[in-house]
Formats: C-alpha cells, sequence, structure tokens
C-alpha cells in the first residue's frame, strides 16, 4: 500500500462575496496511478467560507467507523482551527480527485485504510491552506507571514488578529504551496487528543441524521425486486393480477437481465405488498441448487488432497522427527453482514441529460462506471451524491455493484420522469447473496521433546473473493488469492517448518468480502492452534506466544499488544468461576489481542463477562473512536460465531430475517476494556482489526472452561457450546 | 381511508390503507425519517416509537389499531429523560453508524420515565430487543447510566 502523496498544492478560487471559498488540495499520486500527479490533476478537501466556517470534503463514506470526524480532525489540526468550527461533507464522486491512495484510480472506503490513506495528504491540505492564508494577512497587514500564526480560526501577528474568513479571498488569489510545512507531532492538540468527540453524534442522536433511506426525493417511486428463490434463477414471465388489488401499485417489469422483476408502488409497502402478491414464472436451469452440506462436502474434500498451491513455496517442516503432534479440521459457514440498513439507494435523471445516484456508497467508481455504461453516458455525466450509511460490513462494496446496478436497470425500464428509489427488506438482505464465504482448514502441528513447534502444516479450502473481479490483480499472485491465506502465510509468528497449502473450491452462491476479509477464519484457526498447541506442549499459551514473537518490530509490536491485553485482562489470575482465552492478530496493519473471560462452561451455558483488548495502530488519530471500533469490531465477531450462519437447501437460503440470523444483543457480551499502545507509527487500521482475535479468544476461553472442547465449526451453538 | 393520527403533539390526517404499518405512514406519508426500517419484524427495534408513552414497534403496530393514543417518535421527544439521554449519548459519543440509535434512544426513554436509576442488568433486560450491528452496547449501558445522573442532577 502506497500511502505517500506528492505535495503538489493547489488554489481555485470561486470567491465572491458571503459565499467565498477557499479550495485548497494537493495531487494524488496512487499506487497504480498512471504517472505521477500532474498539476491539473488535483484534489480539493478544503473549503473555508468567508464566515471562516471550514468545511473538509471528505472522500471516504461514515458508515460509523469514524472518517467524518477522523479526517477533519487533520485538517483542522493543520489549519488551525477547533473542532467545533468545522464540518464535513462527502465528496463526490471523481477518482481524478478523490482516489483511495491504497486502491490505484480508485474512490472507495474498504480495507480499513480510511486512515492510513489520508493522513498526510488530509494533513497537508489543511497546512497549505493555513499558509496561504497567512501569506494573504502577511500582505496585508505588511509583515512577515513567518510572525502569524492561526489559533481557533484566528490570524494572530502583531497587535491583531482577523479571522480566516477575512482573507479566503486574497489567499484564493495566491499560489499554493508545493510543501507547506506540518506540524511537529509533538505540537498537536487534536490529533491524539481523546476528547474530541464525532461530528456526528448529534444528528445521529436526534433523529435528523440523513441515510439514503431516508430521501424522499419529489415525485419519487419505489422499486422493489422479486427475486429468484435460488442465485441465478431468471425471470421468464409474471402475472400482477393480484398486485394489482394493492393501493398504490404502478406496475411490473422484468428487468433486462432478467435477474428478477421490478415491482414499482408510490410508497414502500405498497410495494412490498405488491411484491408478495406477484407471480413469477422463473427459470431455475442454471441457478444454485446446490445444499450447504455439499458445499462444505467440496471443501473438506478439497483438504484431504494435495493442495492447488504451495503459498510459501517451501519444503513442509520435519513433522516425522516430531515428538508430539496435535490435529484439528476446522470449518466456517456462509455469514450475512447484516448492516443495519438494508441497501438502499435513488436514482434519478438531471437537467443536463445525465444521471444521479443517492447512495451511501462505499465504492463510488464501480457504481459510477456501471451507470455510465448501463446509460450509455460519458463518466462525467454521472454524478453520485453519497449519504450516511446504516453499517456494511463490507456489503455496500461489491465488485459488481450490485444494487446500484439493479437500481439502474429499475430506472432504464422507465420513462425515466420519475425518480427511482431502490429498497431492499431485512429478507432480501439475508437471501440475496453476497457471503462471506465458507472456508475449511486443516492443521497439523509437531512438537519436538522440549514442546517446541518444529513443523506446522496447514492447508486452507475455500473459495476465493477476489478471483474473477476488478481487484484479482491486487489480491491474486502466481495463482493464490491472498485473501484466502492472509493471517497464516504472512504471520508475524516466527514458526519453524510452516508450510501453507491452498485449493481454490468450486463457485458456491455469490461470495463478498466481511468485516476484515479472509481474517474472520485465518485467525481464528491460527489461534485455536497455537493453544492446542500450548496445551499440547504443556505450556502456557501467553508463553508459548511470546517465544514465536521474537525479532523485529513486527514481532515486537505484536508481542507487546499481547503483554499488555495480557496485563490489563489479569491474564492468569480469572475470578473464581470464571475461564479465560486469549488470541492476538495482525490485520490491515494494525495488531491487537483480547482475554475474554467467561463464566460457566458449553453444557451448562457461557456467559461472555469480560473482554480485555490492546491495539497498536501506529498514531492514535482518535483514541476514543478507535476504542468504539475495537468495541464494534469484538461485538461483531463474537456475534457471529456465537449463533450465525447461513444455509442453503437445495440452493435456497434458509434464512430470512433477524429471529433467523440473531443479532449479538446487549446481554450477550459484558465490558469491553480497551488499552491502545502509544506509537509514533504512520496510522493503520482500525474499523477491521478488532474482529479477528475475538471470535479465537472467546474459543480459548470456552475450552478453558469446558475440558479442552477445541470448537473446530461454526457456529458455537450449533456445535456443543449452550450460552447463558 | 383516512385516519387522523395524535402525532406528536399534532392531530395528523393521514391516507393509509388498513394493514399498513405505523412505520411506514410515519416514514412515508409524514416524511418523519427518525424511525427507522431495519427488520419489518420487531425483532430489532429500530421502529420503536411510543404509544402512550410505551416503547412499541412501530413495524408492527398496524394503522388501524393506533386509535387516539398519542404517538411519538423521536422528533417528538419532549422529556428529561429524553434531553439526558440525548446528552449523554453525544458525551460518550454511542453512536457508530447511528441507523438503530433513534430506536434505543426510544426504548431508553420508557425504561427512565419507570426506573430513573436502572442496574445494567435491568437495562439490559430492557433494552434487549434494540439490536446494534455496530455492537454500541458497551456504550448503551453506559449512555443510560450517565442520562439517569444527569437527571438527578
Amino acid at each position: 500500500m502506497n500511502t505517500q502523496i506528492t505535495r503538489r498544492g493547489f488554489l481555485a478560487g470561486s470567491a465572491a462575496g458571503a459565499t467565498a471559498f477557499l479550495l485548497v488540495g494537493v495531487g494524488a499520486n496512487g499506487a497504480t496511478a498512471a504517472g505521477p500527479a500532474e498539476a491539473k490533476a488535483l484534489n480539493p478537501f478544503v473549503k473555508i467560507g468567508s464566515d471562516g466556517t471550514v468545511t473538509a470534503i471528505v472522500k471516504h463514506f461514515e458508515k460509523g467507523q469514524g472518517p467524518a470526524t477522523g479526517l477533519p480532525t487533520l485538517i483542522a489540526e493543520e489549519l488551525g482551527v477547533r473542532m467545533d468550527q468545522i464540518r464535513y461533507e462527502f465528496a463526490p464522486s471523481n477518482p481524478e480527485l478523490y482516489a483511495n491512495l491504497a486502491f490505484g484510480k480508485f474512490q472507495g472506503t474498504g480495507g480499513s485504510t480510511a486512515m492510513a490513506n489520508s493522513f498526510m495528504q488530509y494533513r497537508t491540505a489543511g497546512a497549505a491552506a493555513r499558509e496561504m492564508l497567512l501569506m494573504a494577512a502577511a500582505k496585508d497587514w505588511s509583515v512577515d507571514a513567518s510572525k502569524l500564526s492561526i489559533e481557533d480560526g484566528l490570524i494572530k501577528g502583531p497587535g491583531k488578529s482577523a479571522s480566516i474568513g477575512e482573507f479566503v479571498i486574497a489567499a484564493s488569489a495566491l499560489e499554493a504551496p508545493t510543501a507547506p510545512k506540518l506540524k511537529d507531532p509533538a505540537d498537536f492538540k487534536l490529533i491524539g487528543n481523546s476528547k474530541v468527540r464525532r461530528l456526528d453524534s448529534e444528528i445521529k442522536s436526534n433523529g435528523t441524521a440523513m441515510y439514503a433511506m431516508d430521501l424522499h426525493l419529489p415525485n419519487q417511486m419505489i422499486a422493489v425486486i422479486k427475486r429468484p428463490p435460488r442465485k441465478d434463477g431468471l425471470a421468464m414471465s409474471f402475472d400482477d393480477s393480484s398486485s394489482n388489488s394493492v393501493k398504490g401499485f404502478i406496475r411490473a417489469a422484468i428487468l433486462p437481465n432478467k435477474a428478477g422483476v421490478a415491482v414499482y408502488a408510490e410508497n414502500t409497502w405498497a410495494a412490498f405488498r405488491a411484491r408478495e402478491e406477484l407471480e413469477v414464472e422463473w427459470d431455475m436451469s442454471k441457478a444454485e441448487n446446490r445444499s450447504s452440506e455439499q458445499i462444505k462436502s467440496e471443501i473438506m474434500s478439497a483438504l484431504e488432497a494435495k493442495p492447488t498451491y504451495n503459498v510459501l513455496k517451501n519444503e513442509p517442516g520435519p513433522m516425522e522427527k516430531a515428538e508430539k503432534t496435535v490435529e484439528k479440521t476446522f470449518y466456517f459457514p456462509l455469514l450475512a453482514h447484516a448492516p443495519m440498513e438494508p441497501l438502499n439507494c435513488s436514482i434519478e435523471a438531471t437537467e443536463d441529460g445525465g444521471i444521479l445516484l443517492h447512495d451511501g456508497c462505499q465504492f463510488p467508481t464501480g457504481p459510477h462506471s456501471a451507470l455510465a455504461q448501463i446509460f450509455n453516458l460519458p463518466f462525467e455525466k454521472v454524478q453520485i451524491k453519497t449519504m450516511l450509511a446504516g453499517g456494511s460490513f463490507g456489503r455496500r462494496a461489491t465488485p459488481t455493484a450490485d444494487y446500484q446496478v439493479e437500481a439502474a436497470l429499475a430506472f432504464i425500464l422507465t420513462d425515466r420522469s420519475r425518480p427511482v428509489k431502490l429498497v431492499w427488506s431485512r429478507e432480501d438482505d439475508l437471501t440475496g447473496g453476497y457471503y462471506r464465504p465458507a472456508f475449511g482448514h486443516k492443521v497439523k502441528v509437531g512438537l519436538d521433546s522440549k514442546g517446541d513447534i518444529i513443523a506446522w502444516e496447514h492447508r486452507i479450502a475455500g473459495q476465493s473473493i477476489m478471483k474473477g473481479t476488478p481487484f484479482e490483480s491486487f489480491s491474486v499472485h502466481d495463482g493464490v488469492d491472498h485473501s484466502s491465506v492472509e493471517g497464516v502465510s504472512d504471520t508475524p509468528y516466527r514458526i519453524p517448518g510452516q508450510s501453507v497449502g491452498l485449493t481454490d473450491t468450486p463457485k458456491a452462491t455469490s461470495l463478498l468480502w466481511w468485516r476484515s476479509v479472509g481474517h474472520t477464519h485465518t485467525a481464528y484457526v491460527m489461534e485455536v492452534m497455537m493453544d492446542l498447541a500450548a496445551k499440547t506442549a504443556g505450556k502456557d499459551p501467553l508463553a508459548f506466544r511470546l517465544a514465536y514473537l521474537k525479532g523485529d518490530k513486527n514481532q515486537d509490536r505484536m508481542a507487546g499488544v499481547l503483554k499488555l491485553a495480557a496485563e490489563k485482562g489479569n491474564w492468569g489470575k480469572a475470578a473464581e468461576g470464571r475461564s479465560q482465552g486469549l488470541a492476538v492478530h495482525k490485520s490491515f496493519g494494525s495488531y491487537v489481542a483480547e482475554v475474554v473471560e467467561v463464566s460457566g462452561n458449553a453444557e451448562d451455558g457461557v456467559k461472555i463477562e469480560k473482554v480485555t483488548c490492546a491495539v497498536d495502530c501506529g498514531i492514535a488519530v482518535n483514541p476514543d473512536i478507535i476504542k468504539a471500533q475495537m468495541e464494534g469490531g469484538i461485538g461483531y465477531g463474537i456475534g457471529h460465531v456465537m449463533r450465525d450462519q447461513i444455509t442453503l437447501a437445495d440452493g435456497e437460503v434458509e434464512q430470512f430475517n433477524f429471529p433467523d440470523y440473531e443479532p449479538l444483543r446487549i446481554n450477550d457480551i459484558g465490558a469491553i476494556d480497551v488499552h491502545i499502545i502509544s506509537s509514533a507509527e504512520a496510522p493503520t487500521g482500525v474499523g477491521e482489526p478488532g474482529t479477528p482475535p475475538a471470535a479465537p479468544a472467546l474459543a480459548n476461553a470456552i475450552s478453558a472452561a469446558s475440558n479442552d472442547l477445541h470448537i473446530a465449526s461454526l457456529p458455537m451453538s450449533e456445535n456443543g457450546v449452550s450460552f447463558s | 381511508m383516512t385516519i387522523t393520527l395524535q402525532l406528536n403533539g399534532d392531530a395528523r390526517e393521514v391516507d393509509a390503507e388498513p394493514g399498513t404499518p405505523l412505520l411506514w405512514v410515519i416514514r412515508d406519508e409524514l416524511k418523519l425519517t427518525g424511525t427507522k426500517f431495519g427488520c419489518g419484524v420487531a425483532s430489532c427495534g429500530a421502529c420503536t416509537v411510543h404509544l402512550d408513552g410505551d416503547p412499541v414497534r412501530s413495524c408492527q403496530t398496524m394503522i388501524e389499531d393506533v386509535g387516539e393514543a398519542q404517538v411519538t417518535t423521536i422528533e417528538g421527544l419532549d422529556s428529561k429523560a429524553a434531553a439526558a439521554l440525548q446528552q449523554a449519548w453525544v458525551e460518550l459519543d454511542v453512536p457508530q453508524c447511528g441507523y438503530c440509535q433513534s430506536g434505543q434512544i426510544m426504548s431508553a426513554v420508557g425504561l427512565l420515565t419507570v426506573n430513573q436509576n436502572p442496574t445494567a442488568e435491568e437495562i439490559d433486560d430492557h433494552m434487549y430487543g434494540n439490536a446494534c450491528r455496530c455492537a454500541t452496547y458497551q456504550r448503551i449501558r453506559a449512555g443510560v447510566q450517565r442520562a439517569a445522573e444527569i437527571m438527578e442532577g
């Protein structure tokens, strides 16, 4: 990942009276961008009104993970304003200006990269704005700019003080500095300040926050899609005579790709009702018809055969010399993301003959390109207005832009005089495809007479998420999809004799990354096996792990969080009647260790009493948001392994709504205590890294409480564990 | 059919078919979008409103059953408990994606109205039906307790 940027400033003054704006930006030089940034490939991030109000243009969407606070913080810090003097706006879709620097020329949020790729870019934008304002004031006041500073939105100089708003117009006529001076981290007031609050808490606490679901465009129609009962069925014909009796039903039409029938209505309830009444004849000849058992048996067979890929390209360790061995086979089911806000978006025609999409849009460049193609428009005639998103966990970012394409296909069947708002129900969400793939692992660990690892034979089988998508070139090398093996093949543990085999299994329904991607299963296997190996060696799980975390900074940072979580979680000193488990994992550049403390046991009922977490994510820009992301990531990881899975019966998804896919509830989990390692390293991810260690730490705690029941198939509730 | 709703202190006439959930009347007809659609089967609590002060799931409350009851949505909250909860939610930065939080607050107002000093266990028992996929539960618990403190003054 390349998070360096070219500091090429620019200034585009559109200053006129009270609405004067100062636009400042820096050129993007993405990892795979075509050549170095040119002056015209600019990236505006800062707007300042003549009243001194600063607006940060946020290129990452806000699904709760915090960029609508974090990115403005970077600008406010360097510019010299308070957090109550800055607001945010989501950037329009424009990959020339707003690319994710970790993704090449592609605008989007994912891989826990929002802060990592924006840290220098947004600081530089804020610093450039500061220098321009100071130059303008210096000229006006006839003093040297070095005598001036900006504090709390005021330009201060010898005997003088003025709002930054007063110099916006003058500043906008100046040339932007190419390399503005950034603050010394020792002088940070906002970055690293745990008192900085989220900018979106108030609107999210009083009902005024606007999600895409809340949009009512004038004269809009609601569209819902009747989809085939099994993936890849095709709509052949329909009978809407019963739907006609539903007041508010407008009409139904088969989507151009036959993937379903669009039902149009005046309101959402009428659309749902009319869809229920609609009879559709499906061609199911190419539809998914397998059951979960078959998908599982394909994966399990693959684990027994010679792996297709020798991921580390090495010889396996000397298992035959092992004094003791321990072996385990794991299975992970399909999982749905189920963000709280069901998928939806609205499409309307614009007066200039273009198309405008309103969406809690995670990957603008994907739907932007897809819509341009569908409507046969030049790229610049498509606009995307990004709104708040009610969660995602990966679901709003599909390589196929699935729901935006559905909305576009529903819209193209109309005369385009009325905006179309596509709405998914919760049933659509759980049955409509895109799941964390099922995966299997088989691991055999060999220990010598001293209980040290001499061989670690690890096989993985499952469906590649990235192959066949535009992201293939990022993730797939020599046939190996890194997202299938991440967390195993690149573990910071220095494991002697580790070998990793991978076999891709046949396509089963539609698959997608899910909060922490491959780490959702690899962390579980690594950390349950570490416990099993420690147990087999007769060693303490903490000391056993630390023995393989000696080396350079990578190992030190992993050991650092492990030790801190153990210390803060009172490792080895569980209260009476309680049991502990620990796990540590590196993902998205961040290191997270967790100690889970439970009461009860698998047979009588497990209660999750307490989770202690330590995280090293480099510079902690907003410590409280980092803590919140750890809390949420832990809950997300634990909730699903407790009792959730998506299963297929002859191709049909068997879970329809939350009662069949029970979310983590408030009474499922006790206190979560998060500790952040102080660090001067560049910031790394926080949205996902809290999730991977949570499930194995829970599994290890349950194992300690339940006669070494090392749970190898998930969900736990289906594999011998009850919860109280 | 035309129905008169007592909503947030006002009488509002709406045109809705019998069997229409109150949720969709509030959101689509009256355009009060603070009340959220999450599941439609009373399993997530995102659509929680008050009927005569008691939290109910508006997705499973049919419009013809509302009658003369006073309907309160997040937009119409006006009580000491509500103000304390909203203050606590901002102080503690409870929301992440925020989509469930209107419902969380509506449920919590119901709790603090009848129990001004709830224990953690009482909070869990009362809030059990309000799902949060971001798992902000720890802060919800702390937020309710902080609001109780604020109310004590």
